[in-house]
């Protein structure tokens, strides 16, 4: 029996040095791993970015915000509440079942028992099946933003997920906590197979032979993610040539990446934008007009966006950032101390008062940093901030229940599209309808609401695009935020590794499009 | 002696029920677990709905003897994030942490015995000098800027060696080894000397005074006047005695070392207890939080326990101690 042991043992350290073959191997780290393997389960920049590797949607980004066919070859109106798709008809799923039109209404029922979709897919009802590559998606009320939608629309292999698994539960399942099949399975038709996977350690994906698009340039055969939280050590595992490529990259690094000869450093320009909320309903100085402007006036973060963020962030004047439909060029960073002072003098409030804060300390890049200079920038005009910050994991109660006067906020609409902001962020709080759910400023402007539902179903992009931007100049005269940045996605990457034309403002990398020479 | 032992055990059990206590409690106040399950857009209707189905709706009391009924039959939840018992989580992570204290250890040992033990002898000359010099900076600088020092200098700029994880594994009959593949021993070497960093010092320190104290006892001068060899008299005579206090404090620290492998284990991706502890603090998975402080506490009482009971039997007096 001993003998048995030591000669197993001596076998596994000889397998282990025979070095991995495999032809191109990327080695992923990321701050964290994908949470779960259904691609229902959870919302998530990182699921998402899961989801483009393992499975495609009907249609997807690209860098200049357009669609480009996927899994959907091409699509046309066809009256206020109908979109028809044709579907590609070379596809397979990894199990090898064919990719039809039942997989896509399968796919769309399923994002109703979902916790996180739930509330996008709402407005979908059942599709119609018109043959086995056209599908008809229907909407209970026009809906603009269909398109936007689709693009979560990642086709799920029906007859995989279908039935009973070992522990006799439905395959279909979609549940947060506790088993489930999709959790610990895939079958989709994305570039690579997930062939290993031990969650918060490492995940091997390895690419599909039978994969459709075969005009992609990709040329990575095998990934390797490990999740590398610190940031400190994932910058120090690139650096030394442990791995080939991470995300995020902390800006205090920025230097040392584009100074270092084997590697480079890639940003893009994201949709998240970083916002301070005033909490009118707790401090009636904040109801004046003229004292929310002077507080954006007062606001260098033009400055921010050099000093913190190193220049990896774009600052803003607005919601949401250039290529999104309500987004007004001429409303700029409007940095200001000598108007902002009038201001508050108009206002009777040159001597100024306090207020309270709150902000988080490990949810936005710098976000710590960031209010603490706003608090340094508001006693320039006499505005005392006692600012609090703590972890996320604590934040976000605090942030319902509304404990101080300027409230920290980030948000990234996750249709790519002005009005969620609005929707999230700016429309009156309203606990029944949903809207405003984390507006805790209370701002409230009924027109700001009437323009926000009517852009909902208007069709016509043209015009639904000049009543975003009407919202925009609305809550630019009223001063309704802080407005701060949109912050740069980074990524840091072994000089080989092509990895400019696969990333974008949605921060999904298309892995399965990498070249690496 | 069976009253004592019985006595102890009791002990053990209530410190028990306080840890599940104070673990429960804290959980309440580090966040909610089910905001780090959902994404942003989601209404604060199904966020309750979650909240109640994971019957974290129902009050603190409800909850902790709900907990307790489960503990008894071992089943300490099921982890937020992980989606598994937390027992299997704990377990599975258990023997990273495992190996690298062990490596720490025995680091500590081969390298504080013959240097304290060589300044003890000779502390004036120039090796025991910069020794204690250099254990005094050791003892201040912090274990995560030793590591990611280490990091820097011998993955970064030197490539000698792997900046994080734990390398090629080998699974032995469910347990994770590094220590069987040249990968995993390479891995292994920068958490481990960055942890020692903090006892080292300070074991150097120890075995030396100690040293010291004994070789001006009268047995020692004794030994000198029979005209005893000197290796013998170093090595038997005083060593011998100087061990006695070291292996106590070497017991306890041991402890100690558990929970600053949170930190080292941070810094180098290191996929141990410490690791997942601290990862579950930022995600409030409140369920894991609760199940790793009554394993690390149980362990500890066991270990107390034991060496109490074991102490009893070598001298007496601890067992007449408190009896009165």
């Amino acid at each position: 029996m001993k003998k048995i042991v030591v000669w197993s043992v001596v076998l596994l350290m000889a397998l282990s040095f025979s070095a991995t073959a495999g032809a191109k191997t990327l080695k992923l780290a990321l701050d964290a791993d994908p949470k779960t393997m259904d691609p229902q389960e959870q919302l998530s920049g990182g699921m998402l970015q899961y989801s483009h590797l393992v499975f495609d949607p009907l249609v997807r980004w690209t860098q200049d915000l357009k669609f480009e066919p996927r899994l959907a070859t091409k699509w046309e109106r066809i009256d206020e509440l109908t979109v028809r798709f044709y579907l590609r008809k070379d596809v397979k799923f990894h199990s090898g079942n064919p990719f039809t039109a039942k997989d896509v209404a399968f796919t769309l029922n399923r994002f109703k028992n979902s916790v996180d979709f739930k509330a996008i897919f709402e407005l979908f009802v059942e599709p119609k099946i018109i043959d086995d590559y056209t599908i008809d998606i229907k909407t209970k009320k026009p809906y603009a933003l269909l398109l936007n939608t689709a693009t979560y629309i990642f086709a799920l292999d029906s007859k995989f997920y279908t039935g009973t698994d070992e522990k006799g539960k439905p395959k279909n399942a979609c549940v947060k906590v506790g088993h489930s099949f999709a959790k610990t399975n895939e079958s989709g038709t994305g570039a690579f197979k997930v062939t290993f996977r031990e969650h918060g350690v490492k995940m091997i994906f390895e690419r599909f032979a039978d994969y459709w698009d075969k005009k992609s340039p990709g040329n990575v055969s095998k990934i390797i993610l490990t999740p590398i939280k610190e940031n400190a050590t994932r910058v120090a595992a690139l650096l030394s040539g442990d791995v080939d490529f991470i995300t995020p990259v902390p800006p205090q690094d920025f230097d040392r990446l584009e100074k270092d000869a084997k590697v480079n450093l890639h940003t893009y320009s994201g949709g998240r934008i970083i916002t301070v909320q005033m909490n009118q309903k707790r401090k009636k100085e904040l109801q004046d007009v003229r004292v929310r402007q002077a507080i954006v006036h007062a606001v260098n973060n033009v400055g921010i966006a050099e000093k913190i963020m190193k220049g990896t962030a774009t600052p803003a004047g607005q919601q949401g950032p250039k290529g999104y439909a309500g987004y007004k060029e001429s409303l700029k960073p409007r940095y200001d101390l000598e108007k902002a002072k009038k201001l508050m003098k108009e206002a009777g409030l040159e001597k100024g008062f306090e207020a309270t804060m709150i902000a988080p300390n490990n949810r936005y890049v710098n976000d710590e940093k960031i209010a603490e200079a706003f608090a340094a920038m508001l006693s320039k005009i006499n505005i005392k901030v006692n600012l609090k910050t703590m972890p996320k994991a604590q934040y976000w109660d605090e942030f319902d229940k509304q404990p101080a006067d300027l409230q920290m906020i980030g948000w990234h609409s996750d249709t790519e599209d002005s009005g969620n902001f609005t929707e999230f962020l700016a429309m009156c709080p309203n606990k029944e309808t949903g809207h405003g759910q984390y507006n805790s400023g209370n701002y409230c402007n009924k027109k700001v609401d009437e323009l926000t539902l009517s852009a909902q179903t208007e069709t016509d992009l043209a015009k639904r695009a000049s009543i975003l931007q009407e919202i925009e100049q609305i809550l630019y005269d009223d001063a309704a935020f802080v407005p701060f940045h949109w912050q740069n996605h980074s990524y840091g990457a072994k000089k080989n590794l092509d990895v400019a034309p696969i990333i974008n403002t949605m921060n999904f990398p298309y892995f399965g499009d990498l070249v690496v020479k | 002696m069976f009253a004592f032992i019985v006595r102890r055990i009791i002990q053990a059990i209530v410190v028990m029920m306080i840890v599940g206590l104070i673990g429960f409690a804290v959980k309440n106040n580090i966040g909610d677990p089910v905001r780090d399950m959902v994404g942003e857009r989601v209404s604060v209707a199904e966020r309750e709905a979650l909240r109640d189905k994971l019957g974290l709706n129902d009050p603190f009391v409800t909850q902790y003897f709900r907990f307790l009924k489960n503990a008894l039959k071992g089943d300490l939840g099921i982890s937020y994030f992980h989606n598994k018992p937390t027992i299997e989580v704990i377990a599975a992570k258990a023997p990273a942490t495992l190996e690298l204290v062990f490596a720490t250890a025995l680091i500590i040992l081969l390298v504080s015995l013959p240097v304290g033990v060589y300044s003890a002898i000779f502390p004036k000359s120039w090796f025991s000098r910069i020794t204690m010099g250099l254990s005094t900076i050791g003892v201040s600088v912090p274990v995560f800027l030793t590591a990611i020092v280490f990091i820097y200098i011998f993955g970064v700029e030197l490539h000698w060696l792997p900046s994080y994880g734990r390398g090629e594994t080998v699974d032995i009959y469910g347990w994770e080894s590094g220590f069987f593949t040249i990968d995993g021993l390479l891995h292994l070497i920068l958490p481990s000397i960055a942890l020692s960093s903090i006892m080292l010092p300070l074991f150097i320190r120890l075995i030396r005074s100690e040293m010291m104290e004994v070789l001006e006892t009268e047995y020692i001068k004794f030994a000198w006047a029979k005209g005893l060899h000197r290796k013998r008299i170093y090595m038997v005579h005083a060593f011998k005695n100087t061990l006695l206090p070291v292996v106590t404090v070497f017991g306890v620290e041991i402890g100690i070392l558990f929970a600053f492998t949170i930190l080292t284990e941070t810094v180098f991706q290191w996929q141990g207890m410490g690791f997942m502890f601290l990862e579950a603090v930022e995600r409030s998975d409140t369920a894991l939080l609760v199940a790793y402080l009554v394993v690390v506490g149980a362990i500890f009482v066991v270990v107390n326990t034991v060496v109490d009971i074991i102490y009893g039997f070598i001298n007496p007096m601890v067992r007449i101690a408190g009896t009165k």
